[in-house]
């Protein structure tokens, strides 16, 4: 006989606590892990923020840092370092970026990427 | 030598709690010296002592051991007062309040199982607001959300499962 057996069975309540748990998951996994497409590309330097462009438009822009001038690359909605006067070239070997949420930092040159959704969301909430 | 002159006055129901915590230590220890592949994902297994002791005393003794045994590990750890520590007590606390709540449910149709899904959920729940608000203030942190919550039903399930076995070892339907 299995020793499972010995288990006692689950309530009916317990299935339905069960079964309503089963789909709030599938439903968190549905909408929080739903790439979304960046509509934006925030570039900031050590002062601050740089520059926010649209990425519908293809463009090269460069900024300056510390070391020299890095070189960032849009195109067709997708984001890369092309170029950066730093030692270790991490950035650059990022690669092209195209969902709200990533980021491409290099350290060395003070630079870092950030891909924006349609609507940001809220970073900070204060009461 | 001087004698000591506090004397501390202990009855039955302390021994009880402080019987119970040790228990739940214990497993929260062993559990401990297991890696995890995501820091936060445990299987909780001290919590099956804290819905024995709810299903078998009462709600203040529940609270008692499971605070007691968030404190005690957290000193054995060594990480008293640290960020492990404050997830480790936001988590509690949350699945407390969510006990009060579920014990309210009515028993003929609810069972540990369901207590322990609950409670399971709660924990991640404050913990994640401790994650997202002060240790972590970065909307990525909804990235972990489904894994955090899956994690809590699968455990949540195990764990509950082991308390009705624990609370019922012959297996016989519930009174």
């Amino acid at each position: 006989m299995s020793r499972w057996k010995s288990f006692p069975r689950p309530l009916s309540g317990d299935w339905l606590v069960l079964g309503i748990s089963m789909a709030v998951v599938v439903v968190l996994f549905a909408t929080l892990w739903r790439p979304e497409h960046a509509a934006k590309l925030q570039i900031r330097d050590r002062s601050g923020i740089f520059a926010t462009f649209s990425l519908a438009q293809d463009r090269s822009i460069e900024v300056p840092g510390p070391l020299g001038v890095s070189h960032i690359t849009i195109h067709q909605g997708q984001v890369r370092f092309t170029q950066s006067p730093c030692h270790n070239q991490y950035c650059v070997h990022q690669g092209w970026l195209s969902h709200a949420g990533q980021v491409a930092v290099c350290l060395p040159n003070q630079i870092s990427l950030e891909l924006l959704g349609g609507e940001k969301n809220y970073d900070s909430l204060n009461y | 030598m001087t004698r000591s002159t506090i004397e501390i006055t202990t009855t039955p129901d302390d021994h009880k709690v402080a019987r119970l915590a040790a228990l739940a230590i214990g497993l929260h220890l062993a559990e401990a010296v297991f890696p995890s592949p995501l820091p936060g994902v445990k299987p909780g297994i001290a919590n099956i002592v804290t819905l024995y002791v709810l299903y078998r005393f009462d709600f203040a003794t529940a609270a008692w051991v499971s605070i007691l045994r968030v404190l005690a590990s957290s000193l054995l750890l060594g990480n008293f007062l640290s960020p492990a520590f404050a997830l480790s007590l936001s988590g509690t606390l949350a699945s407390l309040a969510m006990l009060t709540l579920a014990m309210r449910l009515p028993q003929r149709y609810f069972g540990p199982v369901s207590l322990s899904v609950l409670a399971a959920f709660a924990h991640i729940a404050g913990q994640l607001l401790v994650v997202r608000l002060w240790l972590i203030p970065h909307a990525g942190v909804a990235y972990l959300i489904p894994i955090f919550a899956a994690a809590a039903l699968f455990f949540g399930t195990i764990n509950g499962m082991i308390a009705a076995r624990l609370l019922n070892p012959a297996g016989e339907p519930h009174a």
